[in-house]
């Protein structure tokens, strides 16, 4: 019987190692696996590269780092993240500005398409995005129906950490409203891809045609206490 | 030169301007700050559907307080609602309705915009330690009209409406209208051409608050 619940944090992280590609989801903490990352920050996995779409939020000056990436980053186990936004008054700012984490900060839909390429096995793609900025230095430029489009590649990760609403044992998954956000693209993109779960289902209880993500992209699940997302200015440091 | 009495738009006015001129039927996205508040100003009745680069096609009002849903929220990261016969998506098919050119308008936010239609928005130097980029570099290539609303001028005066942009590109000649605090101006070929002008402000006082070279339509 295939069964791919876990039966705790431990179990979940097992095996992820230092200098790890972590693909992290979310939006605003909203489909974030904060309980998840609580697991890594655990775990102890260091040199971590993360992919996510924030890099963290505006700090107050003198602040404690405020959200999980953050005190990741705080805790000195990321060299390098790939975003969308780094804040300047935030504490990925603040490590980027002193040289002590690396930035390649690209178009948020550069990202979600360079890792839904990775989980469909495409290597890289043109894209006319970032054509003519600062995004394009140092990548290969061809023109395509007459626009300059720049090449990107695809975007793996080797853990892909996911937050779901409802799972079954077999893995699949379906999400809460926005909270879908990057958790389905992520998941086929992870080597390994772990997935906390509000809600636990039996086996045909998410109708086929209702599965969002498919049992085949998901390797671990671990049931958690469904927790409301959290927003920015909301102030929790969790 | 004297000046004459003029009110220039606020963020609303400006949100307000641009409201009036999206037809039902468009699908927009809407970027933050005041693109965000043009929603505010579409009549009820008019059905343009709110396109969210979080994976929301359909966006509805803000919330009410009595009925939370901290699982919806837009690209503003606020608490939103969703119509009936929206949509949730994931963020690949989100940008594919950006980048796929299926987006009939986006209406981004700017710093300066350039006659050719060139749009700044995201950083006001190659070298600052905080890099913003989000959605912005997508919409501005993807979607199939670009409208920018921001101050027609700087807090300090400086002109928005330039011959060339001076800080970063979002991306070239993306840009085909832009609401000011002042005026609304196209985008064409022969440059910038002046659509109107709040009550009360000349064309020579508009184009003396801009680097550009305005035309008359």
């Amino acid at each position: 019987m295939i069964d791919k619940f876990v039966r705790s944090m431990a179990e979940a992280m097992n095996g992820i190692r230092d200098g790890s590609t972590i693909l992290i989801p979310g939006f605003g903490e909203v489909g974030q696996p904060n309980a998840l990352l609580e697991g890594l920050i655990e775990q102890g996995a260091t040199n971590l590269t993360l992919v996510v779409n924030s890099a963290g939020r505006v700090l107050p000056p003198g602040a404690p780092p405020n959200g999980h990436v953050a005190r990741l980053i705080d805790a000195g186990r990321v060299k390098k993240v790939i975003t969308s936004f780094v804040r300047a008054n935030s504490t990925a700012g603040a490590w980027v500005k002193a040289g002590k984490l690396e930035a390649e900060v690209i178009p948020q839909g550069t990202l979600a398409e360079r890792i839904r390429a990775a989980g469909a096995g495409v290597p890289a793609f043109f894209t006319p995005t970032g054509a003519n900025t600062l995004v394009a230095e140092g990548k290969e430029v061809r023109e395509y129906n007459g626009r300059p489009c720049i090449l990107e590649l695809a975007l793996p990760g080797d853990v892909a950490l996911i937050e779901a609403w409802s799972a079954d044992r077999w893995g699949n998954l379906v999400f809460r409203d926005s909270a879908r956000n990057f958790n389905p693209i992520m998941a086929m993109a992870g080597r390994l891809t772990i997935v906390q779960t509000a809600h636990v289902v039996d086996l045909g209880q998410i109708p086929a045609n209702e599965v969002i993500t498919p049992g085949i992209f998901v390797d671990r699940i671990l049931r958690v206490p469904a927790n409301e997302p959290v927003l920015p200015g909301q102030g929790s440091n969790s | 030169m004297s000046e004459t009495a003029f009110k220039p738009l606020g963020r609303n006015g400006m949100a307000a301007r641009a409201a009036l001129d999206i037809p039902e039927g468009w699908y927009v996205n809407l970027g933050i700050g005041i693109p965000t508040l043009i929603a505010d100003h579409i009549p009820a009745e008019r059905e343009v559907i709110i396109h969210s680069e979080n994976g929301v096609l359909g966006v509805g009002p803000a919330q009410e307080a009595h009925r939370p849903n901290p699982w919806l929220v837009n690209a503003s990261t606020h608490r939103v609602t969703i119509r009936p016969g929206g949509a949730f998506v994931d963020h690949a098919d989100s940008f594919a309705m950006v980048r796929g050119g299926h987006l009939d308008l986006c209406v981004l936010g700017g710093f300066q915009v350039a006659e050719n239609g060139d749009l700044a928005n995201w950083a006001h130097s190659a070298t600052e330690a905080g890099r913003q980029i989000g959605g912005a570099m997508d919409l501005a290539v993807g979607a199939k009209r670009v409208w920018v609303v921001m101050e027609h001028n700087t807090k300090d005066g400086a002109p928005r409406i330039l011959k060339h942009c001076a800080y970063p590109l979002t991306a070239a000649r993306c840009v085909s209208r832009v609401y000011t605090s002042l005026a609304v101006l196209d985008v064409t070929e022969r440059g910038f051409i002046v659509v109107d002008i709040i009550p009360g402000l000349s064309f020579e006082e508009l184009q003396a608050r801009s680097e550009a070279t305005l035309h008359r339509a």
